[in-house]
Parts: structure tokens; sequence; C-alpha cells
């Protein structure tokens, strides 16, 4: 008999040599003269543990990891095959701590199938929220989307069912959808892990944002940086065609979605959807004034549904089972789950959905198990380059909009970036703000002079220049970049710098005064 | 390793292949929706580079000016317009990367492998770029090697890379 063995095709888990593991267990088992299929499925998430590869023994997942290459042939050795005991076994992959405390709704499918299989996405309930789609009025949808409070994923956190709603009743010969795909913020790689890990999912979201606006295109940017993303979904894109999921007649319904997959070119601000539609038109990443919205002159200047990779793949789920069902999950104006990934100086760092409302301690602490280095933490980033940096008396704030504004941060796209007490706060503030200098559109004036401006001003605080005339500078500073700026980039930029003075000042006052 | 690396390494006109590389880019992507974009990727895909000459070209296949051209090739920090070296490192200096020691790595490439950010080894063999993240944050440092993401990467894994990528060709 055949024995499935999954090995992950995730980059993450590529990054730390899936491949090798994959090739060398193909290659012992042919030595050996046993008989197995290796599946390349999307990644579990415990990326500490990868490349974490699992055996179906009597229905159940065993997973055995971190496996290198030299490890397999003692693999074999031990029965693994049969589950068989060895040090690197972790038990039941779906009893492991990491994934019990979790509640999987837009991940309940990354991990467990091969991304590209059809079959397995129809097997393992893929579908069936674009099939319950097809048979509503596009009022319909949006209603189900409006009632699920779904808020958008990729930092500004709109609702949705709003957002869809005024695309519907706009007026367009034609009506787009764009998808961002332009994961820029750093600690964040959730978009990445569904793209390679169940990219059906994300056109499936896409399809039914089409059927409950008239939107006859999607549009998906995907940033560059991420070549393993756009060769499945390149793949996804003519495997969903064939099927019919997506195409000239969705699911036979009669209406068209056609997906258009296009790239970025390593810009940060492109992320931001004004400068992303910029970009999709073949033009320099340059952030448009607001308003009109883009949900009245979007894409090609037509009425365009523009969320972020995580909004479309909540919502098969939410079609499925209902809006009701998914604001049931989560605390106060903060719906349903979010994908978190904790990263940078972490012991246990990976992908966890859970319902909003858990605090930033049970994420760092229970999750994470503190920083890699065994030092202590000494401080956060929240929300990408953009999000404020917070210090371990802040931990107890729960993982929501609303809370993390009212902690002086954002949530920004769910990214968690852990420091130990080594970190330089005064020159993670530098960073800030010679980030924001390198990835201006240069539009407006506050950010493309003002980020240069900040790293000067902070370079003369951090030598002790006049430091209290200096401070007083760049907090001014700060104010007109936040105040003036024209979007996020040069808006929240002062975020990071802000908080780090606020919470860290001594790190900007080691230098003689 | 020679300590001195040159950042403008190959700076030389392009051939009659390579532009006809971007001849056939243009007449093959032309009729897309806002075109310029994926035929600068595919030009750079097959050339590694997008030749000066092909502003020109790409403004009259397009009929837009060659400022805008100019703008977006400038634009964007994909793209190069001088040939890399053999194979192109980009090093990741995000935050999460930074929080488990990118900066020493990046430090050490210029210090023991006479490689800064956009430069190209004297040997011509490795090319180094920053990137600003490659969604590999629980597994940082990573970098991305011809395409192939490599995570944590520390000094002795680092050396190895360069070493690979150097020497003759």
């Amino acid at each position: 008999m055949t024995v499935m063995v999954h090995v992950p095709r995730d980059s993450a888990s590529r990054s730390m040599g899936a491949d090798d593991v994959a090739r060398a267990l193909t290659r012992t088992a042919r030595q050996r003269g046993v008989d197995i299929a290796v599946v390349r499925n999307g990644s579990r998430g415990m990326l500490w543990l990868e490349p974490m590869i699992e055996v179906a023994v009597e229905g159940r997942r065993i997973a055995y990891g971190p496996v290198a290459e030299a490890d397999v042939e003692g693999l074999f050795d031990a029965g693994f095959l049969a589950g068989g005991e060895h040090a690197l076994r972790l038990g039941v992959t779906e009893e492991l701590a990491w994934m019990k405390r979790q509640t999987r709704l837009t991940f309940a499918r990354v991990g467990v199938t091969d991304p590209l299989s059809t079959e397995d996405y129809t097997a393992h309930g893929g579908l069936v929220g674009l099939q319950k789609a097809v048979a509503m009025d596009s009022a319909a949808i949006v209603e189900q989307v409006t009632q699920s409070g779904l808020r958008g994923r990729g930092g500004a956190g709109f609702p949705a069912g709003i957002k869809w709603n005024t695309v519907l009743q706009a007026a367009g010969t034609r009506k787009y959808v764009a998808c961002n795909a332009d994961e820029g913020d750093s600690g964040t790689f959730s978009d990445r892990m569904v793209m390679e890990g169940d990219p059906y999912l994300m056109l499936e979201g896409m399809a039914i944002a089409g059927l409950a606006v008239g939107a006859t295109e999607g549009w998906i940017y995907l940033r560059s940086e991420y070549p393993d993303a756009r060769e499945v979904l390149t793949e996804a894109i003519d495997r969903a065609r064939q099927q019919g999921w997506i195409g000239e007649d969705v699911l036979g319904s009669g209406r068209k979605f056609e997906v258009v997959l296009r790239l970025g070119a390593g810009s940060y601000v492109c992320g931001e959807e004004t400068a992303m539609l910029e970009s999709l038109e073949g033009k320099r990443g340059i952030v448009r004034q607001k308003p009109p919205l883009p949900a009245l002159e979007g894409l090609w200047g037509m009425p365009t549904v523009v969320n972020n990779v995580m909004t479309f793949a909540a919502v098969p789920w939410i079609l499925e089972h209902g809006g009701a069902a998914y604001a049931a999950h989560g605390i106060g104006r903060s719906k349903g789950t979010l994908p978190v990934q904790i990263a940078g100086n972490i012991k246990h760092g990976g992908l966890v959905e859970v319902p909003f409302g858990i605090t930033l301690r049970e994420l760092i602490e229970d999750f994470g198990g503190g920083t890699a280095s065994g030092r202590p933490v000494r401080a956060i980033q929240v929300g990408g380059p953009l999000g404020a940096y917070l210090p371990p008396a802040a931990f107890d704030t729960a993982l929501c909009y609303e809370a993390l504004t009212g902690a002086g941060g954002l949530l920004g796209h769910g990214g968690i970036v852990v420091f130990d007490d080594t970190v330089d706060m005064a020159q993670m503030a530098r960073y800030a703000m010679e980030f924001c200098a390198i990835e201006s559109c240069g539009k407006c004036t506050p950010c493309r002079i003002g980020s240069i401006r900040g790293v000067e001003v902070i370079d003369r605080i951090v030598a002790g220049h006049q430091r209290e005339q200096n401070t007083t500078l760049l907090r001014d500073l700060c104010d007109t970049m936040r105040d003036a700026s024209l979007c996020a980039m040069g808006g929240l930029t002062p975020l990071p710098v802000q908080s780090a003075l606020d919470h860290f000042p001594e790190d900007f006052a080691r230098n003689g005064a | 390793m020679s300590p001195s690396a040159s950042s403008d390494a190959g700076a030389t006109a392009a051939t009659p292949a390579q532009l006809a590389v971007v001849d056939e880019s243009i007449a093959r992507l032309r009729d897309l929706e806002g075109a310029l974009l994926p035929i600068l990727h595919d030009v750079q895909e097959q050339l590694g580079f997008v030749p000066p000459e092909a502003v020109d070209r790409l403004a009259a296949g397009l009929n837009i000016s060659r400022a805008d051209v100019h703008g977006v090739i400038t634009y964007y920090h994909d793209f190069r317009s001088r040939p890399p070296g053999r194979h192109v490192m980009k090093l990741c200096r995000a935050e999460a990367c930074q929080a488990v020691g990118c900066g020493a790595l990046e430090a050490r490439l210029k210090d023991r492998h006479g490689v800064g950010m956009n430069e190209t080894t004297a040997d011509g063999g490795l090319t180094l770029e920053p990137v600003y993240c490659l969604g590999n944050c629980a597994l940082s440092p990573s970098l991305l090697l011809d395409g192939k993401l490599v995570g944590r990467v520390d000094a002795e894994r680092l050396d190895a890379i360069v070493k690979d990528c150097g020497g003759g060709a």
C-alpha cells in the first residue's frame, strides 16, 4: 500500500531544505523498495519545525520535524511510515498544542491539502461559498459580508461590506476587483502562506466579490519578492479556469470573472491601494489623492473593490456558514478571526489563526515561547514598519483593532516582530525614518522630505547634540508628517518613531548630552 | 577575495541580440492593458537588466513618452540598468531580520567579501541588493539567492554562499 508523506512546498519550509528532504525521501524509499507518495502541501504554520513532514497513519497525520536531509535514513530505520518513535516525532499534528488552541477558518486547509489539487480543494470543503454565491443576488452576498463584520485585513480595517456595497451601487460600464497581494510589512507572511498553500481560496473569495458587485475582472497585484507564490498562483489560475471556477462562465452561472496576475517591482508604497492601482496600470506607484475613492474611481477609473488577500480569503467561509456565524467570533467591533504572524527574535515563530481578543502576551509567550536568543523580550513591533513599538508593560493589550489603537499602536496586517534586550530602539526609530525615505513615492512633501530630515535629527539626538531641542524638533516633525502626509506611508511613520521615544527614551540618551 | 568591488561593472552598450529581446518582448506583450511593467519584468528576466537603449523602443512601442518609461524604470527598485553579476543575492534589511542580526551579515559582506549594497564582487560573481521583507520572518535572517529563498542565514552559511558564487565563470 502506498504511504502518503507530506513535505511542505511553502517557501519558508523550502528555505530550510524541504526540497532536499523530499528528494531524499523519494530516493531512500526507492532504495528500500518501499512504496510512498510524497505530497507537497502548504505549511501548518509551525515554522520553527520546518521542514515538518507528516505521515498518514490510520487516517491521522503524524508529524516529524524539523527534518534535515541527513535525518531521512534514520526516520526510515525508526519506521516513521507507521508512525514509529524517533527523536523528531512530534505526535499527531491536529493534537499538538499549537494547533489545538487555534480557530482555523481561513487556514483550515493550509498544510492539509495539496495546494494545486482541485480534487483536494473540493474534497476539503472548497467551493461551497462560491456555489452558494452564484445562487444569490448581488445584494444578498454583500449583506452576508456586511453581517459578518469582516474588516479589511490589509491594515486599514475598513468594513468590507460597506466598501462592497459602495461598488455595487456605483454606476460603471465595467467594474473591477483588485486583490492586494503586496504583503510588504516586515513580520507578515499570512498572504504568502495562503497563496502558496491554498491559492483557490483566494481566487474563490475574489470571484464571490466579483459576483457581489458585478465585476467581470479580478486583478491580483503580487509582490515580486514572492517567486514561489507567483509560480503557484499562475498554475492555480490556469487550473481554476479549466475547472470553470473562474473565467467566461463562473460555475455555469453565465457570469464572467476573469483573473489577471500582475507583479509589483519592489516598491513598498505600492501596498497603499491607490499606488497599487497606478502600478497595475503600468505607471510609477505614486499615491492618488482621495477622494475619489477607489470604490468609485479605481482601476482604469472604474468602480473597484480593493481588498487584501486575507480579506478575500475570509469570504468563502462567510458565504458557506453565513455572516452571523463569522461575527460570533471575536470581540467588540473586531469580528471573526485573525491570522497572526509571530516573527523576529522568537523561539516558536509562525502563524496562528485566533479569534480577535487574545492578548499579545499569550501570542508571544504561550505560542511563541519567548525569544530565540533566550534573552528577555524588550520590545515588539505590531503591524509592520508603520506600527508602534510596544514594551512588555503593554503585552496584556487584547489583539483587536480598537485596543491596539488605544495602546497607541495599530493592528496592521497582524504581524508581531519580537526584539530582545540587545535592541537599540534609537536605531529602530532611525530605521523607520530611513525606510520611509527609501520607499516614499515622493508626491507629498512631509513624507518625501520629512523622512530625510527625521534621519538627520535622530542622528543628532543620538550624538548628544542639543538633545532636548532636537527631540522637540523630532516630535514636531512627527506631528507634521502625521497630519499632512497624503497616505499612511508618511502619516504613520511617526508611530514607530514616537513610540520608541515614549517607551525607550534611554536609548536616545546613551551618549553624553 | 579582492576587497575592491565595483558598482558599475559591465556598463556597456546593449548588444544587437539584447535589443532583439527587447523588441520581441514589446511585440509580444504590447497589447496587454498596462503593458509597461510586464514588459520590463519580461526583459529583465531574460537579460538580467533593462538596457538604457530600451527606453526609446518602449516609448515608441507603447506610444508613451520617454520620460514616462524612464520614470517607471527608475521608480521601482527591481529594475537594473546594468547587467548584474552571475548571481544576485537579495539580503533582507527589514525589522524581523534586524531582530536577529541581518545588520551583521550586511557588514560581513562588506568587510570580509568586499561587496556592499548594490555592488558586485570584483570577480563579477555576486551582486548584492537590499530587499525589504521576503515573508520568511519567523526564520530570519533571510535572503533570496537567484530567486531561491534561504532562511536562518548565519555567518558560516553566508560565507559558503559567497564562496559558491565566486571564482571564475
